[in-house]
């Protein structure tokens, strides 16, 4: 990894922000999932969020590419705000890119098939373009031996590398990250850190739900901390880590950094 | 603690005899126990018992070619009443010189049929065959054209009747039955209501009674003049029974699916139409194949429930030879018989099925 420049050295772009969310609130029945949220996102800006299970760090993310609905507020990707409008949730769902806990691969398909189906069917790429596109990201997840399989014959970290080569060959200006790493089993999730270090190289905007604290000092710009659906503190990592401000933060890094 | 060597010779032992080959057999399955050996003699003894009296019945003893009358002097299975009466079985009152016709017709169907259970073979050019095949077989049927004499559909009857009835029966249920499956999960309320009005009105409904509707108060509600061809309403009624069974075998599909599928397929950006079809579908589809095939089969053998609109399938004009008095009596061999047909047919589907299912399974 000595040739690509230091992650550090990759600034967010002074530009407009590429993801907006003004006063978001969100409601599940009657619960309160997520309250007045602010966030401005920079292109190739890397944020990683994280915060106690149930806090709406999920929620959060998921409302980018409208796989929740929010109630009240504005989320504004690319210029584009997401509303009922379908043509708009599908144009932003082809700039954002969403890797699962899960994985969340088709297994009756092939990992090739798994990786042209959104070229092919929502970006209308020729298939024999779609396939080239599809072998240059598994060899770059280092995983194009295993073209012609079936998900449910690969590890679970081959399968989050897959689904991570899936949402890329959509060539999508942001990555959302849903918990990666955390349905793995430990000697696999630095395979999948790996696969996520070397896009940060490549200066992709990304914002990452996870307790991987390592990745998060040493890839992030900010780290967000959530707890009852507020965003409570955000910070640079050494400052999160070193010097957090709030007594929550504390508590909570004193709990997962024993 | 001993330490264990592997040496070579362990390696490529053959299993014991005894474990293997047809003693072994018998051991693991028939006599692994003192109470399995005594229930596999008692049921050899109970399969003596009842098979060799049916087989002395319907081999040793049975009368191949004798006539009606030899054959009720006789005690064994008279199996010339099957031959004797093969035409009217298999065609119905179609008349005799044209039958040729419908023999055809059930020829290129069987073909098409077991062309099609190579997935392999599925394309384009297939199902312009099918096209094709169904074009001429209406055509053989019917005739009025290129001087094949016109027959009449009520002159229809016996197996060709049966199988049009089930095989077009399936064949638009099942589309239409995942149709209803997909409505009936729709988000939109219309669309949602009917479908589930619908499949609960048919499924409430004895699949007689519908077919005493398509065949009596239908055709009453129908304008002056005009008529509708009573198999095609008895076909329509088989069509709207069988698909709202579909429907929910094919729902319950649908509902096994996690919902990460869905997330997946939305987050790549694909709309509805493709989810359904590349994502959801495939998958629900295929889990759903032995109970969908469970409904196909039952759905066939309820076609013989068009007699009471009296249509003559494959089992009513057995029914009829029967009451001819030379052939009165042998009702056992006719059944029989005409069990075979319907048994090779259900067996068919279900080792379809087995081998779809096969042939689908990706590793999970």
């Amino acid at each position: 990894m000595n040739e690509s420049p230091k992650i550090e050295d990759i600034e967010a772009k002074p530009d407009n922000a590429i993801i907006k969310i003004i006063d978001l609130h969100k409601w599940f029945g009657d619960f309160h999932v997520l309250k007045d949220i602010n966030l401005e996102v920079k292109p190739q800006e890397r944020i990683v969020v994280c915060g106690p299970s149930g806090s709406g760090k999920s929620t959060m993310i998921r409302c980018i590419n409208r796989l929740e609905e929010h109630q009240r507020g504005q989320i504004i990707v690319d210029g584009v705000e997401l509303s009922n409008n379908l043509k708009n949730i599908e144009k932003i769902r082809e700039e954002v890119g969403m890797v699962f806990q899960h994985f969340n691969l088709f297994p009756h398909l092939t990992i090739l098939e798994n990786l042209t189906l959104g070229p092919i069917w929502v970006k209308k790429v020729p298939r024999h373009e779609a396939e080239e596109l599809a072998m240059y990201y598994l060899e770059k997840v280092q995983i194009a031996e295993q073209a012609k399989k079936f998900p449910g014959q690969l590890s679970g970290g081959q399968q989050q590398r897959v689904a991570i080569a899936r949402s890329l060959c959509m060539k999508p200006k942001v990555m959302l990250f849903d918990e990666p790493t955390s349905a793995l089993d430990p000697e696999m999730v630095k395979e999948v850190l790996d696969v996520m270090i070397s896009l940060a190289h490549e200066g992709m905007t990304m914002i990452v739900v996870t307790h991987e604290m390592g990745f998060a000092k040493s890839v992030a710009h900010r780290v967000m901390f959530m707890d009852e659906g507020r965003i409570v503190e955000t910070n640079t990592p050494d400052n999160f880590f070193d010097h957090p401000e709030h007594e929550r933060t504390q508590l909570f890094l004193s709990q997962i950094l024993h | 603690m001993a330490v264990i060597i592997h040496t070579e010779e362990h390696v490529n032992l053959k299993p014991p005899t005894s474990t293997t080959g047809i003693i072994g057999w018998v051991r693991a399955n028939l006599c692994n126990t003192w109470y399995n050996s005594l229930f596999s003699l008692l049921i050899i003894y109970i399969l003596w018992q009842v098979m060799a009296p049916f087989i002395n019945w319907a081999l040793i003893n049975a009368n191949w070619t004798s006539s009606g009358a030899e054959c009720h002097q006789s005690g064994g299975a008279c199996w010339s009443i099957i031959h004797a009466n093969i035409r009217f079985i298999l065609f119905g009152f179609y008349p005799p010189p044209e039958q040729w016709r419908p023999l055809t017709a059930m020829i290129i169907l069987f073909s098409l049929l077991i062309a099609s259970r190579n997935r392999n073979w599925w394309s384009k050019n297939l199902l312009y065959t099918w096209l094709a095949g169904l074009i001429i077989m209406g055509l053989l049927m019917k005739g009025g054209l290129f001087g094949l004499t016109s027959i009449e559909s009520d002159q229809w009857g016996g197996l060709p009747l049966t199988l049009m009835l089930s095989v077009f029966g399936l064949a638009a249920a099942y589309p239409l039955g995942v149709a209803l499956a997909l409505g009936r999960q729709s988000r939109l309320p219309v669309i949602k209501s009917l479908t589930v009005i619908y499949i609960e009105m048919i499924r409430g409904v004895p699949l007689i009674s519908l077919l005493f509707m398509s065949a009596i108060i239908f055709p009453l509600f129908l304008p002056e003049g005009i008529t509708i061809n009573k198999i095609l309403r008895a076909q329509v009624a088989i069509i709207m029974f069988t698909a709202a069974y579909v429907a929910e075998v094919v729902r319950g599909g649908l509902q096994a699916m996690p919902k990460g599928q869905y997330e997946a397929a939305d987050s790549l950006g694909l709309n509805y139409f493709q989810t359904m079809r590349l994502i959801i579908l495939p998958q629900a589809l295929k889990i759903v194949i032995p109970p969908t095939v469970s409904v196909l089969i039952s759905a066939f053998k309820d076609t013989s429930l068009v007699v009471i609109i009296a249509l003559y399938d494959v089992l009513k004009t057995t029914q009829s030879t029967l009451s001819n008095p030379q052939w009165m009596g042998f009702s056992t061999e006719a059944y029989l018989f005409v069990g075979m047909i319907y048994f090779v047919c259900c067996y068919f589907m279900s080792t379809w099925s087995r081998r779809l299912e096969i042939e689908l399974h990706t590793g999970r």
